[in-house]
């Protein structure tokens, strides 16, 4: 379990958190090393969650949903985080994308999908990414197109997560071909309207279970798909601080799970030679610091962005930006430093690709955590940021 | 005033079009005015008028169009600019 607990101890388990435990172990932990080993998606953990209602935790109850909080939403994937990242990172990446609709979506036709998701557990992916502008989600060369109340979307997607097993992806483009690069709009492309062309193959070296090929994206569908607000807005008050929530919950359930190998190892051989300390133990002392540090770092911020989330006033503010953006860099640092001490403590057995301690699975997935969006690109925005910054 | 907003926006803001060319309530940010862009206006804006602006200001809303960002040199007492 963790090391510090979010509610202070006096609150009952979430049952949202409890069923993300419960799949965690039953579900995802046994099919994660073939999920790894393939690079296959995580069929099996995702139908679990669908089951269980997991998919529809965001979505407020009047929608069909659970009426679920981001936080407990966030335990959820660090839960999930602890036995299966990259059933853990789709579950994040689906909520993302649902965020971004209960808050920014306000078309008719947008609700009634809302409901579908609910009601049908559909899956949700992302492209946000474009061939030619790297990293810079704020900035799209394609456009909308199309007339008569209907859109036409072609974008060049480098990346889209498990779009193959998506019901819908939500994709960025310019609002129309004479916008500027970063006026965009964010465009709900449904499974009906859209084709995929496969671009590229998914063999990376870890989230491998997240199947995130790139892809040439072709959607159509009624102008009222496009979701209502400017990208601009969705992308400040929601999905970025939210992306930057849920992954870095998801980067603790790593350094989590990585800890617990760790500590069973150490206690492992203080069994063995009951009244000394084994040498190890200095090490997990030192993990476990650095590991409440990340557990600060990530409840603090998922605090502070509750506290402020439904005021525009404050999460377009350059304060607010620039601490969602240090929980992300901070975060996927940590998540590193504190896979590789536990690799050191565990030594052979940790570096042994099928042990009870083996860490390879943890150490690559966490690898990925910075390039989600480069931590250098993070932070050049946030050296912009700075020099107007006034308080922390 | 409105005319060393424009010339601070046309030096700074990066925008692909002509500022003359915007109305005073157009949307900067609709018109190509990146985040980026809008911090070296605020930094260009601060030496301009001689102001900082406060915290409370740094955000999105202060510089949407230039007539947000006139209210907003206004209300922090700017007058003339300090050079020209
Ligand atoms: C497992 C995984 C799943 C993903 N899933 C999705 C998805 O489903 N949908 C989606 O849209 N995206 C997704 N992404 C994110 C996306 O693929 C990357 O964030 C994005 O494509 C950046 O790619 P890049 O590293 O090539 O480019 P860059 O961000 O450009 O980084 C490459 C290098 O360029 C440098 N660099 C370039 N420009 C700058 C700059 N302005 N400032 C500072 N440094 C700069 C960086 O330091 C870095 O070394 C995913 C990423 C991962 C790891």
């Amino acid at each position: 379990m963790s090391v510090i607990s979010e509610e202070q101890g006096t609150q009952a388990i979430q049952p949202i958190v409890a069923a993300a435990q419960r799949i965690g172990v039953e579900v995802a932990a046994p099919a994660a090393e073939d999920v790894d080993a393939r690079s296959r998606f995580p069929q099996e953990a995702i139908d679990a969650m669908r089951d269980a209602g997991l998919l529809r935790a965001l979505i407020p109850v009047e929608l069909g949903g659970l009426g679920c909080t981001l936080k407990e939403v966030a335990s959820a994937v660090t839960e999930l985080g602890r036995h299966c990242s990259s059933a853990a990172m789709v579950y994040a990446m689906h909520q993302i994308q649902v965020a971004c609709l209960v808050r920014h979506a306000r078309s008719p036709q947008l609700l009634d999908f809302i409901r579908d998701v609910a009601d049908r557990g559909l899956l949700l992916a992302s492209a946000t990414t474009e061939v030619g502008i790297g990293g810079d989600v704020r900035s799209s060369t394609c456009a909308v197109l199309g007339q008569n109340g209907q859109f036409e979307l072609t974008k060049q997607a480098p990346v889209i997560s498990y779009g193959q097993y998506a019901d819908a992806v939500l994709a960025t483009a310019r609002r129309d071909p004479e916008s500027p690069p970063n006026d965009q709009v964010l465009v709900v492309c449904r499974r009906e309207n859209l084709q995929l062309e496969e671009k590229s193959s998914w063999d990376a070296l870890g989230f491998r279970g997240t199947c995130s090929l790139g892809f040439i994206l072709r959607a159509t569908g009624p102008r009222t798909d496009i979701v209502d607000d400017p990208y601009g807005d969705i992308s400040s008050q929601t999905m970025l601080p939210v992306s930057h929530i849920l992954w870095s919950s998801l980067w603790l359930g790593i350094a989590t799970a990585a800890s617990d190998k760790a500590r069973k190892f150490v206690q492992a051989a203080a069994r063995k030679t009951p009244g000394t300390v084994p040498p190890n133990a200095l090490r997990l002392a030192e993990l476990t610091n650095v590991l409440s540090q990340l557990h600060h770092v990530v409840i603090g911020t998922r605090t502070r962005y509750a506290e402020v989330a439904d005021d525009p006033d404050q999460t377009t503010s350059i304060g607010f930006a620039v601490s969602m953006n240090a929980l992300k860099v901070s975060a996927s640092t940590l998540v590193v430093d504190i896979v590789q001490r536990a690799l050191l403590i565990c030594g052979m057995a940790g570096y042994a690709n099928h042990s009870p301690f083996t860490l390879g699975r943890l150490l690559r997935d966490a690898y990925g955590a910075q390039l989600m969006v480069n931590n250098d690109r993070i932070n050049a925005n946030n050296a912009q940021l700075l020099l107007v910054a006034r308080e922390s | 005033m409105d005319a060393d907003v424009r010339s601070v926006l046309s030096a700074h803001g990066r925008l692909p079009i002509d500022v003359d060319t915007l109305s005073a309530d157009a949307d900067l940010y609709r018109a190509g005015l990146t985040s980026h862009a809008s911090v070296n206006v605020m930094l260009a804006l601060e030496d301009t008028f001689d102001v900082e602006f406060p915290d409370s200001m740094l955000r999105k809303s202060t510089f949407e169009s230039i007539t947000a960002i006139t209210a907003a040199l206004t209300q922090l007492g700017a007058a003339t600019p300090s050079r020209v």
